[in-house]
């Protein structure tokens, strides 16, 4: 026993710190390398910039509360959408807390169009706070009431939302989804261009 | 649960079993020591690490020897971590300028990273620095990755090889398995992943003014290195809090399809090296088919629970199903998926709140666990962790037909049954003692996010994640305490170390015997009669021992949900 402790000791200390040379040095530095070089974009977190403002990242959500604006899902990081603070609610099925946050915000998607069965995405917080987007169905729920405040036609901001839906590269890997944040830009871009 | 979400789940089963040979032969080949067509640039590398540790990697090591030194590396590992966790504030790559970590987050984290666990009590992107992701979190990931597939070699060794005492040697086995499986592997996965979106940056955060005004601190760090080997080596740690549900850790379907298909490879590539190893590929498929039956089991349980969804959300009226804690790019199947995978290994990266799901959508991944995480498994873990309820299996058949038992041509006698026995009872023992302590305790019901039953399942979760190494959590829980950061720490080395050593002696004692021919009188290890069997010794022990707990926890969660009981 004592000599197999001996005997590992040198190769314990050593084999170690070669692999962390290996592993969290050459490794990494080859991944970033390269990543700057042929995928700056997505290496830098495939950020949006506005006249050379940064307005967010393609793949992280934004929180949305005027009424002019397509809304996000409910958010549990930090006060909402915060990325230093990604998370879920981790409310559990028989929370009372998660029964109560649903209720206030069925009530405020009840009041903005009264009678239509509320996504359950809506409602629902995403896992990491952050999600980007919302279902195609949620999007559509919300056009009546921008339509009205926006005074666009309906017909144009459904259009708007069907063109903006996204599905898998292989429809069946996941679920049809439009990324809020690049909806809002069209919109924006929609409202400042009169229609003809 | 739609025809779209089985055909995911259908063609996803297809790839695992058309990934199983070929990876299973690079890990053949590498556990040989072949040459392979990575030797005329790693090669030299090799050399090099062994000629300056001082590695003669023809020396055979018994069991004793291969464990001690496969102990004092992973101590070697941990002490390293923890102190670059201690001392990080004086550490270069720490441009938010965190704090170092208090002591009982730094033992518990360090634990966790050492023994393939990746429990994160921490937060990632409000506690690490950029250095301590890169270096102490890690380097782990491939050295525990390593460690796993390095014993599962010597434990199929001492199946596969004759009247000898050697089981290899644990240096070139390491070494090996690092360079000539996991960095090829991860370097080109980690491009992969940064051409679909996960940053790769040592800027450490931009701040974007965002449509309606606000600032949003846009957190970054090199995620795709990380990331690779997280899913690679069954890991989980993530960069991120929310882990591979953060769009930038996971940022599409098909980048999470990718991910899933990560987390099986080695460990069902291990089945078919396994049989290889013994001169038998059938003995391999078997144990394969088993794993497969089960995790089909397993998917379709958690599909149709949280594709049913929750009767006290319908009653609000929002109809369909469980959309709490999952991300839209996903989706209710490939979150239910995500979740049966990433709980029959070790891997415990999460892209859905597990705490959220409905309550029999979260049973399933706790019992995955408590069955010790042997569908696949964690790399390496996942095969030696069947193989105790291997050689339980043929004791009980040798028990109903009256002979002595044998495996793959060993005769399985008292020593290694008693030994089995033993390591498969660390599961529980810890698991349910720990979970009692904290359940009774003042500083264990403080942590709970949610009161009521599913309270007691976050308790039962956390120490199931850590018993199991796998590290997935009903994240609720504020484990970051000094109580809950020392006793899973305890419970994650115990996990760990106290099945290997016991399976390790297994093997030595089975290396030393001789291999004993087939006669019409041995139970056939290879057909659907032995899958059976072998699937029913599995859910037996594991199912029965669990029982009570999970009956406290989701079963009594699930009674709530559909009476509309609210806590």
């Amino acid at each position: 026993m004592g000599n197999d402790i001996v005997s590992g000791l040198r190769p314990a200390l050593i084999l170690t710190i070669l692999l962390t040379i290996l592993t969290c040095g050459a490794y990494p530095l080859v991944v970033m390398g390269v990543g700057q070089l042929a995928f700056a974009h997505q290496a830098n977190g495939s950020l949006i910039a506005n006249k050379g403002v940064v307005i967010g990242s393609e793949l992280i959500g934004q929180s949305f509360t005027s009424d002019r604006y397509f809304h996000s899902r409910p958010s549990a990081a930090g006060k909402g959408y915060d990325p230093t603070a990604s998370s879920g609610s981790n409310y559990g099925p028989a929370s009372k807390a998660l029964s109560d946050r649903m209720k206030g915000d069925i009530a405020k998607y009840q009041a903005m169009n009264p009678g239509k069965p509320i996504p359950a995405d809506l409602v629902t917080a995403s896992a990491s706070g952050l999600d980007p987007d919302i279902s195609p169905e949620a999007a559509l729920f919300q056009v009546p009431h921008l339509a009205k405040l926006r005074g666009i036609p309906e017909a144009r901001l459904t259009a708007l939302v069907n063109a903006s839906v996204d599905t898998p590269i292989v429809p069946f890997l996941g679920d049809p989804h439009v990324n809020v944040l690049a909806l809002n830009r069209q919109l924006d871009q929609l409202s400042a261009t009169p229609a003809r | 649960m739609t025809v779209q979400g089985w055909l995911l789940i259908l063609v996803f089963t297809g790839l695992v079993i058309a990934m199983t040979k070929p990876f299973g032969m690079a890990l053949f080949a590498t556990m040989e020591g072949r040459r392979t067509w990575l030797h005329p640039v790693l090669g030299p590398i090799e050399r090099g690490f062994y000629s300056a540790s001082g590695i003669d990697p023809h020396a055979e090591q018994g069991w004793r020897r291969y464990g001690v030194h496969m102990l004092l590396f992973n101590f070697a590992g941990f002490l390293l971590t923890y102190a670059i966790l201690r001392l990080q504030n004086f550490l270069p790559l720490n441009p938010l300028g965190f704090p170092a970590l208090p002591p009982h987050l730094a033992w518990n984290t360090a634990v966790s990273f050492t023994t393939n666990t990746n429990w994160q009590s921490y937060s990632g992107e409000s506690t690490m620095s950029e250095f301590s992701q890169m270096v102490g979190l890690t380097i782990h990931n491939f050295t525990s990755a390593a460690t796993g597939i390095a014993l599962a070699f010597a434990i199929i060794r001492g199946f596969s090889r004759k009247e000898t005492s050697g089981l290899g040697n644990f240096w070139a086995d390491i070494t090996r398995v690092t360079l000539y499986i996991l960095v090829p592997a991860c370097l080109v996965y980690a491009l992969i992943l940064l051409a679909s979106g996960v940053p790769q940056t040592f800027t450490g955060s931009v701040v974007a003014t965002t449509l309606e005004g606000a600032k949003q601190t846009i957190v970054l760090g090199p995620v795709a290195s990380q990331e690779a080997i997280k899913m690679v080596g069954t890991n989980g740690g993530g960069i991120f809090n929310a882990n591979s549900a953060h769009p930038f850790e996971n940022p599409s379907a098909l980048i999470n399809l990718l991910q899933m298909l990560s987390i099986f490879s080695l460990g069902a590539g291990l089945t078919w090296c396994f049989g290889k190893a013994v001169g038998n590929t059938k003995q391999g498929w078997a144990i394969f088919t088993a794993m497969l039956v089960l995790f089909l089991a397993g998917t379709t349980a958690i599909y149709a629970a949280e594709g049913a969804g929750n009767p006290i959300h319908h009653a609000l009226g929002i109809a369909g199903g469980n959309m709490e804690g999952k991300e839209v790019r996903f989706g209710i199947a490939a979150s239910s998926l995500f979740a049966n995978v990433t709980t029959d290994a070790s891997c415990g990266a999460v892209n859905a709140m597990h705490d959220s799901f409905t309550a029999l959508g979260g049973l399933i991944p706790i019992f995955n666990m408590q069955l010790g995480e042997i569908i696949f498994g964690g790399v390496g873990s996942g095969l030696y962790g069947m193989l105790l309820f291997v050689i339980l299996s043929v004791f009980v058949a040798g028990l109903m037909v009256g002979r002595t038992p044998e495996y793959v041509g060993k005769k399985i006698e008292g020593r290694e049954v008693k030994l089995a026995v033993l390591a498969i009872a660390v599961l529980p023992l810890i698991i349910l003692g720990f979970t009692g302590i904290a359940a009774i305790s003042k500083a264990g019901l403080a942590g709970l996010n949610n009161a009521g039953p599913h309270g007691f399942s976050e308790i039962l979760y956390a120490f199931t994640s850590a018993v199991a190494n796998n590290g997935s959590a009903f994240a609720g829980l504020t484990a970051s305490t000094p109580f809950y950061d020392g006793l899973l720490g305890v419970a994650m080395w115990l996990g760990r170390f106290f099945v290997i050593v016991p399976m390790l002696a297994i093997a030595g004692s089975l290396a030393s015997k001789r291999i004993v021919p087939a006669s019409a009188g041995s139970f056939p290890t290879t057909g659907p009669l032995w899958i059976s069997l072998l699937i029913g010794v599995i859910l037996i022990l594991g199912g029965l021992t669990f029982l009570p707990s999970l009956a406290l926890g989701p079963i009594a969660d699930h009674l709530a949900m559909i009476h509309g009981q609210l806590f």
